[in-house]
């Protein structure tokens, strides 16, 4: 292919003494430092996040404490970086769930692990893991990073619950034993 | 019409297909072998028919013929024979086929009737698939899903019912899910021959109890909990631990007796978490003991062996073997190979290479317990008659190894190579065991391993491939579960390196290599490899072993040869 020598224009008078330029910089500089601020002072502020924001997963409890996970391992199951590892146990005959029968003894998310793609929320049966707003996991050691049971429970904290299954269950059992 | 089939096939008609099944099949498993699914979950193939599920409803027809004459009465839009079909629909569990059977089920009506079943069954059923163990493995869950109708018309309260019934030491039983099939209650009362099941009260109420007094103890009880087709029965061993979906199946062969009933070894991620029957109609149909089911925790116990050992110390395994070795050369002539009848038929066929480059003589030891006539044979070693196969014995084992300690007293042997076996327990005190020098492969620790002057942990069971021969003369095969712990070696890699150090010609370390080797040296075995072994093993010929006085009385596909 031939080289093609495209001649220079000269530059202008304007453009050989820069001031224009600098002016015009100047003029982007000044209208920003007068414009609203578009930054958070992160971490003393934070940001209002939108519903269905799927931050750190946690274990919740319902509205009377009961830890809702019955450790059926579905999310254990789904999970596609294989973050959760789950061991399940048995609630003790004579606890007041004891109708509920199962419940994890210990329950890890690896949160270096996770990509937050809330398919573990999705999958539970018991409403019992939710992606909420957390989102700042930090820590100085792999250990650090991984959230054990009662760490999740105290991400998670309480969420109203709509179907109270177990409650139901409970007085299912109520009514049936007043019967006879 | 085409030429009449043998007398013994009957030709049915099952969703247009047509077939000819043996006589006295019943319509589910003629439909079986066309590909057509009826779900049932009452019926076992193994288990009496009672049909009280009414899963398995199928449209039932047969060629019409006029009453008078006999003649075929013919259809005259389809040119064919015409098929009167009963009006109602009918179980195919308890109906056996007849020539010219018609089946249809894939009717509107035959759809309405499983829809029906499902929904009644689902009435009081509890949504526990969350915290079932059956979940994932449950007869109720796949049919509700291909047969039902997919949502609930019931706005009642369920019927609530104990949850945590303790049938038996292993058994567990929830009312609350049980379906009322009578599985269960059939399989004591037939196969294991423990009648201890029954249902009472009536309707909702029904539930599955002992008889008074009595207790779920025999040692076939949890082939119950397998049975069930829902989660009603749970094993007390494996309730809670892990969902049935993360376990990965290796099929194996249950080592506490010669009557070898084959096995699944259910295990996630190297850890072992239930044993259950694999089904062989030769040997063990579909069940297997109890007794059975709890050896994996052997691989786990406190007492395994963890390291090579010389003289007590941690040794390298190149150290251990040149040291056993040079104890070899020093009682060149009065070494003895002690085998096991628990060891793989690979294994005894290494031991006997040893034996041979030792010029050492070879026992076993034998085990007695009392058969049970079923599966549990009263030889209590999985592998004799590998023993006798691979020629590393010629006669039966005694308990006791009184040639040997004999031979330990009077200095004829100093030196002893003891192949899985704990000599202690073969009949040798503490003193016998001071005065020679043991070469110990083992598991777990015992006076044995802790006289070794050369100790080389092995592996189980369930952490290695191999074969035995049971008790029919049936090799059969089973698979690596789970990785063998660390500080522990094959087996087959330990023979092979004391081979090599006692100046025999280089022995296969691997199952390829020492099948080729059997495949050679055996007539019985000629021609095979590891991998051709059948999935449910390969009859061998008895009749070269026919003369030896063999222990076991009848039991489960097995009759003693007369003596």
């Amino acid at each position: 292919m031939a080289v093609v020598p495209v001649a220079r224009p000269p530059l202008t008078l304007a453009e050989r003494s820069y001031l224009p330029q600098i002016a015009a910089g100047l003029r982007t500089t000044w209208r920003h430092l007068v414009r609203p601020k578009q930054t958070l002072e992160y971490p003393e502020q934070r940001p209002a996040l939108p519903p269905g924001y799927r931050g750190v997963p946690t274990l919740v409890r319902d509205p009377h404490g009961r830890e809702k996970c019955v450790s059926c391992q579905l999310c254990e199951f789904v999970c596609p970086p294989k973050a959760i590892r789950i061991t399940p146990g048995e609630i003790a005959a004579d606890a007041t769930t004891a109708h509920v029968e199962k419940a994890p003894k210990e329950f890890e998310i690896d949160m270096l692990r996770c990509i937050y793609c809330g398919m573990c929320q999705e999958v539970c049966p018991e409403e019992a893991i939710w992606l909420q707003n957390q989102f700042s996991m930090t820590g100085t050691s792999r250990e650090e990073m991984v959230n054990r049971k009662d760490r999740l429970y105290e991400l998670g904290g309480t969420l109203p619950d709509q179907h109270l299954k177990w409650d139901r269950k409970a007085a299912a059992e109520q009514a049936g034993n007043d019967l006879h | 019409m085409s030429a009449a089939p043998p007398t013994d096939l009957v030709p049915v008609t099952i969703d247009g297909q047509e077939i000819a099944v043996p006589k006295g099949t019943n319509v589910i498993e003629a439909a079986r072998r066309v590909g057509v699914d009826v779900p049932f979950y009452c019926y076992h193939p193994k288990l009496s028919v009672v049909g009280n599920c009414r899963m398995c409803l199928v449209e039932l027809g047969q060629p019409a013929v006029d009453l008078a004459t006999k003649a075929p009465v013919m259809d005259p839009v389809t040119g064919r024979q015409r098929i009167d079909w009963i009006p109602r629909p009918q179980i195919g569990c308890a109906t056996n086929v007849t020539p010219g059977l018609h089946v249809r089920t894939q009717t509107p009506q035959i759809k309405a009737c499983r829809e029906g079943v499902m929904e009644f069954l689902l009435i009081n059923h509890p949504l526990d698939c969350p915290i079932c163990d059956q979940a994932g493995e449950c007869k109720l869950q796949e049919q509700a899903t291909g047969y039902g109708r997919g949502y609930s018309r019931f706005i009642e309260q369920k019927n609530v019912k104990p949850k945590r019934t303790q049938l038996g030491p292993r058994v567990m039983l929830d009312d609350e899910r049980c379906i009322l099939c009578s599985r269960c209650i059939r399989f004591c009362k037939e196969i294991a021959k423990d009648d201890v099941l029954g249902f009472t009260d009536r309707g909702s109420y029904s539930t599955l109890t002992c008889y008074p007094g009595r207790q779920l103890t025999n040692n076939y009880s949890l082939n119950t909990v397998d049975l069930c087709p829902v989660g009603a029965l749970t094993s007390t061993d494996f309730r809670f631990k892990m969902r049935v979906w993360f376990l990965k199946q290796t099929p194996g062969i249950d080592p506490e007796s010669s009557a070898g009933a084959n096995t699944v070894v259910w295990s996630r991620e190297g850890v072992i978490y239930r044993i259950t029957p694999r089904d062989n109609d030769a040997v063990n149909d579909s069940w297997m003991a109890d007794s059975g089911r709890e050896l994996y925790k052997q691989v786990r116990s406190p007492g395994r062996l963890a390291g090579v050992r010389v003289a007590g110390t941690p040794a390298a395994l190149d150290a251990a073997v040149a040291q056993a070795g040079e104890l070899f050369r020093a009682a060149a002539g009065r070494v003895a190979v002690v085998g096991s009848g628990r060891s793989s038929v690979e294994e005894q066929w290494l031991t006997r290479r040893l034996t041979e480059a030792l010029q050492a003589p070879a026992w076993l030891v034998s085990r007695v317990g009392e058969g049970d006539g079923l599966l549990v044979s009263a030889d209590r070693n999985p592998n004799v008659r590998g023993a006798l196969v691979t020629g590393l014995i010629r006669s039966l084992p005694t308990q006791r190894l009184d040639e040997l300690t004999a031979a330990i007293d009077a200095g004829r042997v100093t030196t002893v190579v003891a192949v899985g076996e704990d000599l202690a327990a073969a009949g040798l005190t503490r003193a016998q065991l001071a005065k020679v020098k043991i070469v110990h492969l083992g598991t777990a620790a015992s006076p044995t391993s802790e006289a070794s002057a050369v100790l080389l942990p092995a592996l189980t069971l369930y952490e290695k491939a191999g074969c035995f021969v049971n008790q029919q003369f049936r090799l059969q095969r089973f698979q690596r579960a789970v990785p063998g712990p660390a500080g522990a070696h094959d087996d087959l890699e330990l023979l092979a390196r004391l081979i090599g150090a006692s100046g025999g010609a280089v022995a296969p370390a691997d199952l390829a290599g020492v099948w080729r080797e059997v495949a050679a040296a055996l007539p019985a075995l000629a021609g095979r490899t590891f991998t051709t072994v059948p999935d449910l093993g390969l009859a061998l010929d008895p009749a070269p072993f026919a003369g030896l006085p063999f222990i076991e009385g009848p039991g489960l596909h097995y009759t003693p040869a007369k003596g």
